[in-house]
């Protein structure tokens, strides 16, 4: 109760402090929108449905993306610790195209899939995938042998000892690997979104786009603010509850 | 079968080591971890290997596991040749090893879920006499982080035993617990070993818990890994660990270990 409290101070601190600047009119409103004024905004769209329905939009494809990367990325990372075919293969381009940031597929994208919604679940899907191998093999590789082992001589071997063992030994890992691919997927879609105008949706990335172009300063903030508060849901939502158990059952981790 | 017959369990086997050597490959050179093992274990008897680090004695329970491969010999378990692990023959190893994303019941629960013809409600009846067994009924629901060092090694053991494996090997399993719970654990280990019959084999480096436990004491020399020579330990159980009776054969055993350990002296001219 009394952490939640300090962090209710500590936002409305912020905004204070923002609408203190506003206040004090150092900087041109254009640049520097009230507060009042994003809130104004955010309320209207809202209202007019489009704030919904481009977070809708956008949401589809990060999570269209995100799962399809994951689904990949996964098996693949299993390969590639288990397999030495795989780790000199698929490993290495996994090593190597994760350290491309993820804009970088942009271009690609738009040459082999035109303005369409495949050029943006492209651009999402390898911006999870590689991290996601990567820290699934990470994963798997630091699994203590004794575990494997000891499921051996109780009989565990093959699919049992891949579903029981090996999943789960890796579990730890696989969760950071997987919010990482998700933080990933989230910086790809936007900067996709922003570059490119795609007529089948208009998501939070146009948006805040064509902020930019109308000059609409509280249409910037307050989309950047949607932004900001969908990440943190995500995290609350898809994450913690791994998170909690990961905690309360290897007693490690965050709370 | 019954839940009865099944906490009551097959017969110890009887052991066979025939002639086990073993090499292992390293860069610059091959090791001879073991030479020309020979044993025989009978039905039901406690077997304590000792010898110090690099003897080959973990190396040599791992064959008898099935989880390694001799290069010469063989390894009989009741007339059949050891080829790989199997459920009669369960390890219980020196960090405890259990999985820390099951609690100590789901742990218990891993090998029985493994071992044919039996119903889920008896596993599950199975696992808590196990747990109860090694007094641990009240943490059936912990978590492995949140047992002691002395916990994580009776649900070792609890695991270990549920399956009702025919031999059980222990590769130091007390090695890194305190010397209370040790002792404790001394206690507990023959009382169990005289309740729920198994072949054991137990490998440490401690010449006092040798003769605590063993009904022979096999003691091995490192480089190659060979065994030099077997005591009996003919002393009513059970055992108190800190009896003169026990110190006694400890020092029996010290002594014949330093005798194999001390090189010649090497005669100099002044």
């Amino acid at each position: 109760m009394r952490r939640a409290l300090l962090a209710v101070l500590f936002f409305v601190a912020l905004v204070a402090i923002w609408a203190a600047l506003v206040h004090a009119k150092i900087w041109s409103p254009v640049l520097l929108p009230s507060p009042r004024s994003v809130g104004q905004y955010l309320i209207a769209a809202l209202r007019d449905g489009t704030l919904l329905q481009a977070t809708e939009v956008t949401l589809r494809r990060l999570l269209l993306g995100y799962f399809i990367g994951l689904a990949i990325g996964l098996p693949l990372g299993f390969l590639t610790a288990s397999l030495k075919f795989a780790e000199d293969t698929v490993g290495v381009l996994a090593l190597g195209l994760q350290t491309l940031p993820s804009v970088c597929w942009v271009p690609l994208a738009l040459l082999w899939f035109g303005q369409t919604e495949g050029a943006m679940l492209f651009v999402v899907i390898m911006g999870t995938m590689w991290s996601v191998i990567i820290a699934t093999d990470t994963g798997v590789r630091t699994i203590p042998p004794i575990y494997a082992r000891a499921a051996r001589t109780m009989g565990s071997r093959y699919f049992h000892k891949w579903m029981h063992v090996i999943l789960p030994a890796s579990l730890p890992f696989l969760v950071s690997g997987m919010k990482q691919g998700w933080a990933f997927a989230w910086r790809s879609l936007m900067a996709a979104e922003i570059f490119v105008t795609i007529l089948t949706g208009f998501g939070l990335g146009h948006l805040l786009h064509y902020g930019r172009e109308l000059n609409a300063m509280d249409q910037v903030i307050g989309i950047m603010l949607v932004i900001v508060v969908i990440g943190l849901l995500a995290d609350k939502i898809l994450f913690s509850p791994w998170e909690r158990f990961l905690h309360r059952r290897w007693g490690t981790g965050r709370t | 079968m019954s839940l009865q017959e099944e906490l009551q369990g097959p017969p110890p086997a009887k052991l066979v080591v025939d002639h086990v050597s073993k090499w292992f490959k390293q860069k610059r050179q091959n090791v001879h971890a073991l030479d020309d093992i020979s044993l025989e274990v009978a039905e039901g008897e406690f077997i304590v290997i000792v010898g110090p680090s690099g003897c080959g004695k973990s190396t040599l329970l791992d064959i008898i596991a099935g989880l390694e491969k001799p290069d010469k010999g063989r390894v009989l378990a009741d007339n059949q040749p050891v080829l790989a692990p199997g459920r009669h023959r369960l390890v219980m190893f020196q960090e405890s090893a259990l999985f820390p994303w099951l609690n100590a019941f789901g742990n218990v629960m891993f090998g029985l879920k493994l071992k044919p013809g039996l119903r889920n409600r008896e596993r599950r009846e199975v696992a808590k006499f196990f747990l109860y067994l090694v007094g641990l009924e009240k943490f059936m629901e912990a978590n492995v982080h949140e047992l002691s060092g002395g916990m994580k090694q009776r649900v070792a053991l609890a695991r270990a035993l549920a399956p009702n494996p025919r031999v059980l090997l222990m590769d130091e399993p007390f090695a890194a617990l305190d010397a209370m719970t040790r002792e404790q654990l001394y206690g507990d280990i023959q009382q169990i070993w005289q309740k729920r019959r198994k072949t054991i084999i137990f490998v440490t480096h401690n010449v006092r818990e040798a003769a605590c436990l063993a009904d022979r004491v096999v003691i091995m020399t490192p480089m190659p890994g060979r065994i030099r020579e077997i005591f009996e330990v003919d002393l009513p159980r059970p055992r108190d660990f800190n009896s003169i009776e026990i110190a006694q054969q400890a020092s029996k055993l010290t002594a014949a270990l330093k005798g194999y350990l001390t090189p010649e002296p090497v005669v100099s001219v002044e």
